[in-house]
C-alpha cells in the first residue's frame, strides 16, 4: 500500500515535470493519468474493510466508469475554440466536490476534526472550494459570451463583508472555548458565504484579464485539494494539490507580469478609467480594403500575423492558415507573433493555431522578435488591440503604460483587422491606428481573410 | 479505515506540505507558452484527486446512511469527471500539437 502510494506520488510529480517540455508533454500527461489511476486503486483497497457495504463498492465502480465516459465524451465533443470554457467547467466541478466533502464529513457523518488546526483546515478547504466553484461558473458564463453585470460598488461592498464574515468564522474557531459544538453551523455559513463570494469576486474581472483569473481559480482548487489532503491525511491528495496550486500560481504570476499589472489590480477589476473625451470619431483612422491589403501582401517578403481574441471569436484560424500557405507559395516568409496574454486563457492562441495546423516553427513569442519588428514588410493584426498599442510605451498617463507590447508600429506597414471602432478591453484609444504606416480593415476577421485569399489567388 | 492505510499525522502533513511546495515551484518553472494551456488543463485534472476523500467517506458509510452515500457519491462523480475529462482533453490537445509538429517536419 505504502509502496503503491509512493509510486503514484512520484509518477504525478514526474508527469507534471514532463508536461512542461514540448517533446515529452504527451508522455507526461499519460504518466500522470496512470499514476492517478494507481493511487485510485490503492486508496480503494486501503479503505475497503470487512464491514464495508458491498453495494457501496459497486456504486463506487459505477460512478468512476460513468465519470470516465462523461469526461471522455465531453472533452472530445467540445470544439477547440471553447477550451477556456471547458477548463473552467472542469475546475468548477473540482471545487464543488471539495465543498461537498467538507459538508458531508461534518454534517452527515458527524466526524469532527480532532483539534482547532483540523477545524481551520476543514473550513478553509470548504471556503476555497466554494469560491473556486461559483467563480469558475461565472468565468465560464463570461467566456461563453453571456452578458453579466460588470460588478458595481454594491457587489464590492458585499464581497468585502462576506470575506470579513468568513475570516470572523475562522477566528471564532480559535476564540470559542469549545468550538466543536458550533463547528457544523459555522461550516454551513462559511460554505454559503464562499459560494456567494465566488460570484461577487469574479463579476468585475473580465475580458483581457481572463487568463489571470482562470489560472488563479485553477490554483484555488489545487489549494482546496491540498487542504483536503491534510484532513483525510492522504499524501497523494496533499502532493497533488500542491502541484496544482503551484502550477496555477506560477501561471497567474506570469500572466500578471505579462500585463504589467499587479494581481491585486486585476482582482479589483480596476483599470484606471481611460480618459474620456476622446470621441471615437476623432481618431484618425485610415481604412483599407481587402483588395489593397492583398496587394500589399503580394509585394511583401516578410509578413507577420499578430492574432488576438478577435481571431478566436470569428473562428478565422483556418482561413489564416490557408492565407499563410498562399503567401509562402508566393515566396514570402510568414511569422505568427503571440503575446503571452493574447486570448482568454494562458496559451490560448497556441491551441487555436495548432488546431488549424499552423507549424510550431512559424510561431514566435513576443520577446523573440520584438527587437526586429522593422524587418517586417506587413504586419497583420487580427483581432488584437491592447497588446499592440504603442501608448503602453509612449504615454505615461495611459492605463496600460508599462505593459510589454508587440511593437507592430515599427513594421513598414500595419493592417489592423477590426469589426468596428470598439476599443480594446482597457478602453484606451489605440495610438497605433493613428500612425501613418497603419491602415484598418473593417469587417469580420474571417470574411476579410477569405476576401484576401480570393484576391491573392487572382494575382 | 484499516491498518493498511498509510496516513499522515498533522505535523507530517505540514512537513510534506512545506517540502513539496518548494518541489512544485521548481518542477514547473520556465514552461514555454505553447504548453501553458495543456499544463493548466493537466494540472486541473490532477486536482480531481479530491475525489479520494469521497471514496474514504463512501466506503466507511454504514448500510442506512443515505445522506452520506448521496453526498459522497456526488463528490466522487464530480471529482472523477474533473479528473477524467481533464486528462482526456489534455491528451487531445497534445495530440494536436504533435500532429502539427509532424506535418512541419515533413514539409
Amino acid at each position: 500500500m505504502g509502496i503503491l502510494y509512493l509510486l503514484a506520488t512520484l509518477g504525478l510529480v514526474q508527469g507534471l515535470k514532463l508536461m512542461g517540455e514540448p517533446s515529452r508533454a504527451r508522455t507526461g500527461n499519460l504518466l500522470a493519468a496512470a499514476s492517478a489511476l494507481l493511487a485510485l486503486a490503492a486508496i480503494t483497497w486501503a479503505c475497503y474493510r470487512p464491514e464495508t457495504v458491498g453495494a457501496h463498492l459497486v456504486l463506487l465502480v459505477l460512478l468512476l466508469v460513468a465519470a470516465t465516459v462523461i469526461g471522455r465524451v465531453w472533452s472530445y465533443r467540445v470544439p477547440m475554440t471553447s477550451m477556456p470554457q471547458l477548463v473552467s467547467i472542469f475546475n468548477a466541478l473540482g471545487g464543488l466536490s471539495a465543498v461537498l466533502l467538507g459538508v458531508n464529513q461534518v454534517l452527515a457523518m458527524g466526524i469532527l476534526p480532532a483539534n482547532r488546526f483540523g477545524s481551520t483546515v476543514l473550513m478553509l478547504g470548504v471556503a476555497l472550494g466554494g469560491l473556486a466553484f461559483t467563480g469558475s461558473m461565472v468565468a465560464y458564463l463570461k467566456l461563453d459570451g453571456r452578458k453579466l453585470p460588470r460588478g458595481n460598488r454594491l457587489h464590492r461592498l458585499g464581497a468585502r463583508l462576506l470575506l470579513l464574515g468568513m475570516l470572523l468564522a475562522l477566528a471564532l474557531l480559535w476564540v470559542l472555548p469549545d468550538a466543536s459544538g458550533s463547528l457544523a453551523l459555522l461550516l454551513m455559513l462559511v460554505a454559503v458565504a464562499s459560494l456567494v463570494y465566488g460570484i461577487l469576486f469574479t463579476l468585475p474581472i473580465g475580458g483581457a484579464d481572463m487568463p489571470v483569473l482562470i489560472a488563479l481559480l485553477n490554483a484555488l482548487t489545487g489549494v482546496a485539494t491540498l487542504l483536503a489532503g491534510l484532513i483525510f491525511k492522504d499524501p497523494v491528495m496533499l502532493i497533488g494539490g500542491i502541484l496544482v496550486g503551484a502550477t496555477g500560481l506560477i501561471l497567474t504570476a506570469q500572466m500578471s507580469k505579462a500585463m504589467n499589472r499587479t494581481l491585486r489590480s486585476v482582482l479589483a477589476g480596476s483599470i484606471k478609467s481611460a480618459r474620456g473625451g476622446a470621441a471615437e470619431s476623432e481618431e484618425q483612422v485610415r481604412p483599407v480594403t481587402a483588395v489593397e491589403t492583398a496587394s500589399m501582401l503580394a509585394f511583401g517578403k516578410h509578413i507577420a500575423i499578430v492574432p488576438g481574441y478577435g481571431m478566436a471569436v470569428s473562428q478565422a484560424q483556418q482561413a489564416v492558415y490557408e492565407m499563410q500557405g498562399l503567401l509562402q507559395r508566393m515566396g514570402a516568409g510568414v511569422h505568427y507573433i503571440i503575446h503571452p496574454v493574447a486570448g482568454r486563457m494562458p496559451g490560448h492562441m497556441n491551441v487555436l493555431l495548432a488546431e488549424a495546423n499552423v507549424p510550431y516553427a512559424s510561431i514566435h513569442g513576443m520577446e523573440e522578435v520584438n527587437d526586429h519588428m522593422d524587418r517586417y514588410d506587413v504586419v497583420l493584426v487580427i483581432g488584437a488591440n491592447d497588446v499592440v498599442n504603442p501608448a503602453a510605451e509612449s504615454d505615461p498617463d495611459s492605463s496600460i503604460h508599462g505593459m510589454p507590447i508587440i511593437r507592430a508600429y515599427k513594421a513598414k506597414q500595419v493592417v489592423v483587422f477590426k469589426r468596428g471602432m470598439a476599443k480594446g478591453y482597457s478602453g484606451e484609444r489605440n495610438l497605433l491606428f493613428e500612425r501613418p504606416n497603419c491602415r484598418v480593415l473593417f469587417g469580420d476577421a474571417k470574411e476579410s481573410v477569405k476576401a484576401i485569399i480570393d484576391e491573392l489567388k487572382r494575382i | 479505515m484499516n491498518e493498511l492505510h498509510y496516513q499522515l499525522t498533522d505535523i507530517d502533513g505540514v512537513f510534506v506540505l512545506a517540502l513539496s511546495l518548494l518541489l512544485g515551484f521548481e518542477v514547473i518553472r520556465n514552461v514555454p507558452a505553447v504548453l501553458h494551456t495543456p499544463l493548466m488543463s493537466g494540472s486541473n485534472a490532477i486536482s480531481g484527486i479530491i475525489l479520494f476523500g469521497g471514496i474514504t467517506q463512501l466506503l466507511a458509510a454504514g448500510p442506512g446512511e443515505i445522506l452520506v452515500v448521496v453526498l459522497s457519491s456526488l463528490a466522487i462523480l464530480l471529482g472523477a469527471v474533473n479528473m477524467a475529462g481533464g486528462f482526456f482533453v489534455t491528451h487531445r490537445m497534445l495530440d494536436m500539437f504533435r500532429a502539427t509538429s509532424k506535418r512541419n517536419t515533413e514539409h
